[in-house]
């Protein structure tokens, strides 16, 4: 029987089957953060219960740790200082893995995890945090869940997981120059909404993802979870397996080439069987910017903002009419007409090295417009060291752009910093009311776009000033 | 640990049945000041709740400011309700507000698990049943009142009339024993240690590996 690659992953991860869908997972790799990790770790410590094995569970600040230079303990966000200290000294009593804030490691969960070799093709991976489903572009069967689930992976090295449904999504054609991963996944959130993966495992596929660098795959995975899905995966090949090559916690030598003879068997077989398949035509994809407060509220740019009436589906008419009243947006509204405040390159969607390349080679010898705000905070800080190595720091920084220390960042706001009130172009994942910030107004696009936009000062794309 | 799951709750239903109501408006991130699971509360819906973070001003049309929602148990609510973030401070939130019970044509997932596993009804009901349900208790919401039963699986409402619910077997047990999970999988401890026996020749990587 040809299976699925979710088949074979599931295969190799289960200890017990417990009736109905659900299974007894093994989890080979557990991940925390400073804001939902703290929690969980204290949480275990007041049940009494040890972590099985400590050794395999990581831990990194990300999520209220400053992207000041110059950064400390002490946050911005009201009360941070306690979440980082109470990570740091539960971590160290556990025994785990820390990349603290000055570590060279240290970085935005889903970026070091992938970048430092810990999570690997056809392993287990889970996290207190949506967006782990970005690790599945390695060929990783990898999660996000909640404190209390994090609390049993760690006291037991496994979970009670049901097991998803399989989708495929296959990406034919070609896309058009300037159209990137960003946009590929929008228009797909956008084309079938924001709950079509729900209950899913999806694979991503066809030869525009392999066409993919494994930055760009990481984006496309990463909002796996705004479509609803449980993960969204990739199968490795060649690229997955140049760059996991020689990463500090991967395998060497021989051990390295059982692990690749391992990893080449992790596809789905010709012939497997799909839950549901969907098929995207890159052609028809352009590139793209939300007008709504869901990343389903989508329009290319050479689109105007839609009439909410425009929907036949009566609940999305509904929420059409509330984002426009959020949004302050008309129907009708051209999207390269709308003036934005702020553009922010950065989060675990966009901004590995490849993101930092893409947009600096549009930002250099241009600068933003006046009246922006515009940031650049790097994924982790190695993707910053390799950025400064290549001198993209000094272009962002001649271009009008605040050059950050690596983490979350205004992905959302936390307490501290904040785009309250004010209308911004970001290359995160969620344009959510309030998400970066009390009555702030977000735009998700790609970086290019982020970086075209912040030169016009409007919404554009970058062939605007080609 | 035991999670005081009600097997049967009878409550105010308050209506929120806007589409895509994600963990970020039940409880946006600036709320979550303390490594802690309590008192949050008072924070649930605060961007919709309150006129202003700083003041804590209610807002007069924000239903669970309006009598009798202040005391509602159980939440109707609109398709995908929990997605997004996967903070469980959401779930403890809407826990200790008093909500036992949430009814929506379908939740995010990790939203949903969460839910479960601290003692929350969350239940998939088709969106008509769901509109059926709001039309009714927004007639008299201190009288209609819904009775959810998790035994009997069923949701009654006017005088004779009942909705039935799908729940998987596993989570239902979960809800009905409270059981404590980790407890329940140490029972599989030497299930877990046969298998990274095996494991650990198929990959001998994922246990030893460069320490960094």
């Amino acid at each position: 029987m040809p299976d699925t690659l979710l088949e074979k992953l599931w295969n190799l991860h289960e200890v017990t089957d417990l009736g109905g869908r659900d299974s007894l997972v093994h989890i080979d790799r557990i991940f925390l953060h400073e804001r939902t990790g703290s929690i969980a770790l204290r949480g275990l410590e007041q049940a009494g219960c040890g972590i099985r094995a400590p050794r395999r569970v990581f831990c990194t600040m990300d999520h209220i740790v400053d992207t000041r230079p110059g950064r400390g303990d002490i946050t911005l966000v009201p009360g941070g200082r306690e979440f980082i200290e109470a990570t740091r000294h539960s971590a160290r009593k556990a025994g785990i893995h820390l990349f603290d804030i000055d570590d060279s490691r240290q970085g935005i969960v889903h970026v070091v995890a992938a970048e430092n070799g810990i999570v690997l093709p056809g392993m287990s991976a889970v996290c207190p945090d949506s967006h782990t489903c970005t690790l599945g572009a390695l060929g990783a069967l990898a999660w996000g869940i909640g404190s209390t689930e994090a609390e049993h992976a760690m006291a037991t090295s496994s979970l009670r997981v049901s097991r998803p449904r399989s989708m495929r999504v296959n990406f034919h054609g070609e896309t058009a120059p300037g159209v990137s991963a960003k946009d590929m996944i929008l228009h797909l959130i956008a084309k079938f909404g924001s709950r079509a993966g729900r209950g899913y495992a999806v694979e991503f596929a066809g030869p525009a993802i392999r066409a993919l660098s494994m930055d760009g795959r990481f984006t496309i995975c990463n909002m796996a979870v705004e479509m609803g899905a449980f993960t969204g995966m990739i199968a490795p090949d060649e690229s997955t397996f140049a760059y996991v090559r020689d990463l500090s916690f991967a395998p060497r030598g021989p051990l390295a080439q059982q692990a690749q003879a391992h990893w080449r068997e992790l596809r789905s077989d010709d012939g497997a069987e799909f839950d549901r398949e969907l098929e995207v035509d890159c052609a028809q994809i352009a590139p793209s910017v939300t007008w709504g407060a869901n990343p389903e509220q989508l329009a290319d740019i050479n689109g105007v903002v839609p009439e909410p009436e425009a929907f036949e589906d009566r609940q999305k008419s509904l929420a059409a009419r509330q984002a426009l009243a959020y949004m302050d947006l008309e129907p009708g509204t051209p999207l390269r007409s709308i003036r934005i405040d702020a553009a922010f390159i950065g989060s675990c969607t966009n901004n590995r090295i490849d993101d930092l390349r893409t947009a600096a080679n549009y930002l250099r010898n241009r600068k933003k417009a006046p009246w922006v705000q515009a940031m650049c905070v790097p994924g982790s800080s190695a993707v910053k060291r390799l950025a400064e190595a290549e001198g993209l720091d000094e272009i962002f920084r001649a271009a009008g752009f605040e050059w950050r220390e690596a983490g979350c960042s205004l992905c959302f706001h936390a307490g501290g910093e904040s785009f309250g009130g004010r209308r911004v172009i970001s290359s995160t994942n969620r344009n959510f009311q309030g998400r970066q910030g009390p009555g702030a107004r977000t735009h998700l696009g790609s970086p290019l776009t982020v970086a075209a936009s912040a030169c016009r000062g409007y919404i554009s794309a970058a062939e605007d000033s080609r | 640990m035991n999670l005081q799951t009600q097997i049967f709750h009878r409550g105010i239903a308050a209506t929120l049945l806007q589409p895509n109501i994600d963990t970020d408006a039940i409880i946006p991130s600036r709320e979550i000041q303390r490594v802690s699971k309590e008192g949050l509360g008072e924070a649930l819906f605060s961007g919709w709740r309150y006129r202003s973070a700083e003041n804590r001003e209610p807002e007069p049309d924000f239903i669970l400011n309006q009598d009798p929602y202040q005391g509602a148990s159980i939440l109707l609510a609109g398709d995908n309700f929990g997605c997004g973030s996967s903070r469980e401070h959401a779930v403890w939130a809407l826990k200790d507000f008093g909500v036992k019970a949430i009814l929506a044509p379908s939740f995010g997932g990790i939203f949903f698990n969460n839910c479960a596993l601290n003692g929350i009804l969350a239940i998939e009901l088709e969106e008509n049943s769901i509109q059926r349900l709001a039309e009714w208790v927004r007639i008299d919401p201190r009288g209609n009142l819904l009775e959810i039963d998790l035994t009997a699986q069923r949701i009654r409402w006017r005088e004779g009339k009942e909705i039935k619910f799908d729940i998987e077997p596993a989570r239902r047990s979960l809800l009905l024993d409270g059981l404590d999970g980790i407890a329940a999988t140490l029972r599989h401890e030497a299930a877990i240690a046969a298998f990274e026996d095996a494991d650990r020749d198929r990959r001998p990587w994922v246990y030893e590996f460069p320490d960094g």
